[in-house]
């Protein structure tokens, strides 16, 4: 019995050992390196904190990881908006329906991801379809791609479905009782929202808001693809360092620092979350 | 059923006609129903009498196809759930997990824009009104089914609404539990003078707490009136088995007399009216129902089959000359020893001429 226990939990672990914590140990290990003209092109023969100390005063990097976290906050903010929407009016749908609404939600997810990215060059590029509409409406054309509204149209489209599940897990498990009780209570359709629905949802939205502000924060491909040259986010930076200047004990640096900067958030919600739960037991 | 007795000018709640349909089902069908104000009316029935959706049609979570409900002559079919005066205690109690129980107990005055204070004192008000003083800080989730129940009584209360509609309020308590908050809802009721709708699918509960009974179904009223009218004077088989027990014969009355014919017996019994030539049914209760002969009562011998021991009395079930069965209860103020006989001997049941009731069925 005990073996078997044994066994069964050594999968996992096996797993989380090999293809998490060694290469996270890795790239640990690199970030305290330094760079080398060699194969590989770092040395530790004298670790230290330098490229640490590097990323936090060189107001480039500094720079892009501000930029990091406005984009992700805004493009969070709009798959919110989105996404709450969605997610309220397949959780309320009939029960036939629900099943055929998320799987529209996810159809997206079954094919690639870069055929989507440049479906999405097609409609916007300057000859593309939109500016073709536009064109035969005689409105003159728009430089859509290549622009932060492109990028953010391309972060929003992506990340919505990471926003959506999680808001609908959470709002079709909402008792419809307590709708109907705060309706008997006197509550207009709104007020039933502002004070039942949307509290009683927001596990929903904090697991949607670090489902999709964590992999925007680091978000490459979006940005190179569809964004300015301007758009430069730590995850493009990182990118660089690593590939066209070669310097890994930088791009290691800029990796952890990213690592420890998103495991705050998730801190951080858990915190409020608990202590929202102990704020409401102690006060009426 | 037309409406009931007395004018309509001063009732708190009409019913004309509601008919609600859930596609082919007719869970409300043509009901006509009016309640006083102050009264407690209970709605006795099965699942699927559709009390429970005559309840909601009331409140407003339930559209009916036609018909139409007065409150205080405002027509509220029309109105949505929250624009309506009526307030609704739910089975589930449906109380609001992320509020304490102050706020839910102030939710519906918070609805009104009544200032804060005025809705902490009158919160305060209605928690001490159902002995939860001291719990105003908690979560729902920190108390008892009991308290809980208390809870959503207080908040359904709090917003003073004229009519409170009451889905099985006492359905998820232990059976102790269930009798004493029984007594406290009934004075709770009389204390504050709101009239209630109660639905509930248990007689005892009906007979105990209301002033009047209407006993549903397949989604009609089968017979409206006060506990004693509905339990005495069944009009129906179905009410008449449906509110307690009933022994039912077959009987026929052959002129205007007071006498019915039993043909599968081939006895006569008297009662004490005079039933309407033709076949009929006879009901009797089994505890009007007495084992040995009694001058100047109905008597039809039988022999004893079953006995069943119920703590405070004792039935007897007897097999009478075509095979039927009749019970009959007894209390046991004289000691189980001297009430139960044994099973397999000849005794003669005998019946007042007034337990006799006749149906119309």
């Amino acid at each position: 019995m005990k073996a078997d226990r044994a066994f069964v939990l050594a999968v996992p672990w096996t797993w989380l050992c090999v293809f998490l914590l060694a290469p996270t140990a890795i790239v640990l290990a690199i970030a305290f390196a330094q760079s080398v003209d060699a194969v590989p092109p770092f040395s530790l023969a004298h670790p230290g904190l330098d490229n640490f100390l590097l990323i936090a005063t060189d107001p480039l990097y500094r720079a892009a990881l501000m930029l990091s976290l406005k984009v992700a906050a805004v493009s969070t903010f709009f798959c919110l908006l989105a996404g709450y929407p969605m997610a309220l009016a397949i959780a309320r749908s009939p029960a036939r329906w629900r099943l055929l609404l998320l799987l529209l939600v996810m159809l997206p997810f079954w094919t690639g991801f870069l055929m989507r990215i440049n479906a999405w060059i097609g409609l916007l590029q300057d000859n593309g379809w939109i500016n073709t509409i536009l064109a035969t409406l005689g409105a003159s054309p728009l430089q859509l791609l290549y622009t932060d509204t492109a990028m953010y149209i391309g972060l929003v489209y992506t990340y919505l479905p990471f926003m959506v599940l999680p808001l609908y897990a959470r709002l079709s498990q909402l008792d419809t009782e307590l709708l109907h009780a705060a309706a008997d209570l006197g509550a207009a359709p709104w007020r039933v929202f502002l004070s039942v629905t949307l509290p009683l949802s927001m596990p929903g939205v904090w697991a949607g808001v670090i489902l999709v502000f964590i992999p925007t924060v680091g978000e490459y491909v979006i940005p190179e693809l569809l964004g300015g040259p301007q758009a430069q986010m730590i995850g493009r930076v990182l990118w660089e360092e690593f590939f066209n200047n070669s310097d890994w004990p930088t791009a290691a640096a800029i990796a952890c620092a990213m690592v420890l900067l998103l495991l705050l958030l998730p801190a951080f919600v858990w915190f409020m979350l608990s202590r929202s739960i102990q704020v409401g037991r102690s006060t009426r | 059923m037309g409406p009931l007795q007395g004018g309509a000018l001063n009732a708190l709640l009409n019913i004309a006609g509601l008919t609600v349909r859930f596609g082919t089902i007719v869970a409300v069908d043509q009901l006509d129903l009016r309640v006083d104000p102050g009264e407690l009316f209970v709605l006795l029935g099965g699942s699927g009498s559709g009390k429970t959706t005559l309840l909601r049609a009331i409140g407003g979570f339930v559209q009916p196809d036609s018909g139409n409900i007065t409150l205080d002559g405002v027509r509220l079919d029309a109105l949505p759930p929250h624009q309506r005066a009526v307030n609704t205690m739910f089975q589930s109690y449906a109380l609001f997990p992320h509020m304490s129980v102050a706020a839910n107990v102030g939710f519906g005055l918070r609805m009104q824009g009544l200032p804060r204070t005025e809705i902490n004192k009158r919160a305060d008000e209605m928690l001490e009104l159902v002995s939860l003083k001291g719990y105003a800080g908690r979560r729902p989730s920190q108390l008892s089914g009991g308290q809980q129940q208390r809870v959503a009584l207080a908040r359904s209360l709090a917003p003073r609404p004229s009519l409170l509609l009451l889905d099985e309020p006492l359905s998820a308590l232990d059976r102790n539990l269930r009798r004493d908050t029984r007594e406290e809802l009934v004075r709770l009721q009389r204390r504050l003078g709101i009239a209630f709708i109660l639905v509930t699918h248990d007689q005892e509960e009906a007979l105990t707490m209301a002033d009047r009974i209407g006993v549903m179904r397949d989604g009609r009223l089968a017979q409206v009136g006060t506990p004693a009218e509905v339990y005495e004077q069944p009009k129906t088989r179905f009410v008449a088995e449906f509110l307690g027990a009933a022994n039912v014969l077959r009987a026929v009355a052959h002129d205007h007399s007071a006498h019915l014919e039993l043909p599968c017996l081939g006895a006569t019994v008297r009662i004490a009216t005079t039933a309407m030539p033709g076949p009929l049914l006879l009901a009797i209760r089994p505890e009007r129902v007495r084992l040995g002969a009694i001058d100047g009562a109905n008597a039809l011998p039988g022999i004893v089959v079953d006995r069943a021991y119920a703590g405070e009395a004792l039935t007897h079930t007897v097999r009478l000359a075509d095979d039927s069965l009749m019970r009959a209860t007894q209390s046991l103020r004289d000691g189980l020893r001297a009430a139960q006989i044994d099973i397999g001997s000849a005794v003669t049941l005998s019946w007042d001429v007034d337990a006799c009731i006749v149906l119309s069925e």
